[in-house]
């Protein structure tokens, strides 16, 4: 019984997404293998050699795999699935692209966003937005997994030393086309493995204020900056910082809510952060009933008292 | 542009706004008596696919649904926003995500789509697996989580949301596209158009007609409710929290 974990890596360093999933696949038992696919990704691969844990790293390097093109990927995955008994990736953007063409093609049923492994077949996972958990069991040969992040610990990315063995890469399948990326730049850390997030809501009012008000006070904590769903869909922040079910899933030590009422779907995205602040002039905001400390405040006034007293 | 057809799969499925409750001996969600309704995002898909037809893009939108007979509510509904016709493979069955996506390929088979749209995820079991399931079975390239479609020639062009930005890809047709949020807002159905709608034409076909096996690949243990996360404290004032952020939880 061996798991393979396919890593996320910018063919430099390995995406700490990956950290959290080579801790699920530990969980199904027996060893673990890594998969860096990419194109002039040898130290990526060198990185994922040093993740504690990890037996052997499969190097596939070719410009098939420059993009990170679905159809390519999931070939290459498909390329070495015969000799594993689970296949985890992270249920990230890509993750969650690849995941279901390889479980179609091998004729199995995809577990979405595990949260928890019970036994090397039977696992936990949120549906209803996170109000409901299912345990389910799967009868098929191979496991194809997604792995919810946020609910496994990452794994030490020094100290391992695995094997790297090179494989060919796939063929282009030559049916999709990479044509560009506009990726938000940001001297920040990234959302979904930050310490501390600030998020804003609606009652920013403004694109203006949110960059404003948010920023001070993430610059001041060195936070992650999140938005709800109200405030992505008035304008107010890019779509890629949405925090909630259908956006990204973030469990970091410290969540600030600044404005946000707290919908079912944003308190998905955020309830398992370890400690969450809400402040809201709503007393009656849902958010509270969430919140570790809540403050009922308007919120321009606390962020400049905030920053001043942090 | 000879024929350009699309297909847009649609489920049906508790409506957003209702609170589910788990069964009180844990077996599932309890949905008797619980308002349905067309699955958000597939109603953006459908919204894409029609919107793509009026701009002269496409000749024929169909919509399907796999699932009980009230699924024709949801083919009445995708009609009603502009959908041409619809086709229920109707079945008490459990479906899965594979099986869903081996239904589709069987009726992608028949009807020879040049694209298919869905959404990217159904807000029940929020797998986010059938797309590109159905996009690998038929061995279609696709576009997940897309918030801009362009159609041009034998290509369509897709921004999608990704980790930190956006990314675009160019499909060679046939292909698959699931939908984000931001594609688009569905337009609200008017009463002539559900009238309308009612008169188009729904065939009703079976799984086994299909040639297709449905038997769930997962099993269902156990649902339960996450665990409850308590109130905490109100503060008096900002001072107030930061002490408590910095002594009590120790976390700046």
């Amino acid at each position: 019984m061996t798991t393979l974990v396919i890593a996320e890596h910018d063919s430099i360093t390995i995406k700490a997404a990956t950290l959290n999933t080579v801790t699920a696949a530990h969980a199904c038992g027996g060893d673990v293998h890594v998969l860096v696919a990419g194109a002039e990704a040898a130290a990526a691969a060198k990185v994922a050699a040093q993740i504690v844990g990890v037996a052997k790293v499969i190097h596939a390097d070719g410009m098939s795999l420059a993009d990170g093109l679905a159809e390519n990927f999931a070939a290459q995955v498909l390329a070495i699935a015969g000799n594993y008994s689970h296949i985890l990736f992270p249920a990230t953007a890509s993750g969650k692209s690849v995941a279901p063409r390889v479980a179609a093609k091998l004729d199995v049923a995809q577990i979405s966003d595990v949260t928890k492994v019970d036994s090397p077949d039977i696992f936990e996972r949120p549906i209803y937005a996170g109000n409901v958990i299912a345990t389910v069991q799967s009868s098929d040969a191979v496991k194809v997994i997604t792995v919810r992040t946020t609910a496994f610990e990452a794994a030490a990315a020094a100290g391992g030393s695995a094997v790297v063995e090179a494989v060919a890469a796939i063929t282009d399948t030559g049916r999709s086309r990479f044509v560009g990326r506009e990726v938000t730049k940001s001297d920040r850390p990234e959302l979904t493995s930050a310490k501390i997030v600030v998020s804003g809501g609606r009652a920013l009012g403004s694109a203006e204020k949110f960059t404003e008000v948010i920023s001070s006070l993430a610059d001041k904590l060195g936070a992650a900056i999140g938005a709800s769903r109200a405030a992505v869909d008035a304008g107010y922040a890019p779509n890629d910082l949405q925090v909630g079910q259908t956006g990204k899933i973030v469990a970091p030590q410290l969540y600030i809510a600044m404005g946000i009422s707290g919908a079912i779907q944003h308190l998905a995205g955020m309830k398992d952060s370890k400690v969450i602040v809400a402040i809201n002039k709503d007393p009656e905001a849902p958010i509270f009933s969430v919140a570790d400390y809540g403050l009922e405040a308007d919120l321009f006034a606390a962020v400049q008292e905030l920053v001043k007293a942090l | 542009m000879e024929h350009m057809k699309i297909l847009v799969p649609v489920k049906r499925v508790v409506d957003h706004n209702v609170k589910v409750r788990v069964k009180a001996d844990n077996t599932g969600v309890d949905i008797t008596n619980v308002k349905m309704s067309m699955n958000p995002f597939d109603e953006i898909a459908v919204e894409e696919a029609v919107r793509l037809k009026e701009k002269g893009l496409a000749t024929e939108v169909v919509a399907i649904s796999c699932g009980v007979a009230q699924c024709q509510e949801t083919l009445r509904t995708a009609m009603a926003i502009g959908a041409d016709r619809g086709i229920l493979v109707e079945t008490e069955a459990e479906l899965q995500p594979l099986a869903v996506a081996k239904l589709l390929k069987a009726l992608a088979d028949k009807e020879q789509p040049s694209l298919i749209i869905l959404g990217k995820q159904a807000i029940d079991d929020d797998a986010n697996q059938t797309g590109q399931m159905f996009a690998a079975l038929a061995d279609l390239p696709q576009a997940t989580f897309a918030s801009k479609v362009e159609l041009t020639g034998d290509q369509v062009v897709v921004t999608r949301e990704v980790d930190g930005g956006l990314e675009t890809v160019s499909l060679t047709l046939p292909a698959v596209v699931t939908t984000d949020l931001r594609l688009n807002e569905p337009r609200y159905v008017t009463l002539p158009n559900i009238m309308k709608a009612k008169k188009k034409p729904l065939d009703i076909v079976n799984p086994e007609d299909l040639g297709v096996d449905v038997n769930p690949r997962l099993k269902t243990l156990k649902v339960s409710e996450p665990p409850k996360r308590g109130a905490g404290v109100k503060v008096p004032d900002v001072a107030a929290l930061v002490d408590k952020l910095k002594n009590e939880a120790k976390v700046i």
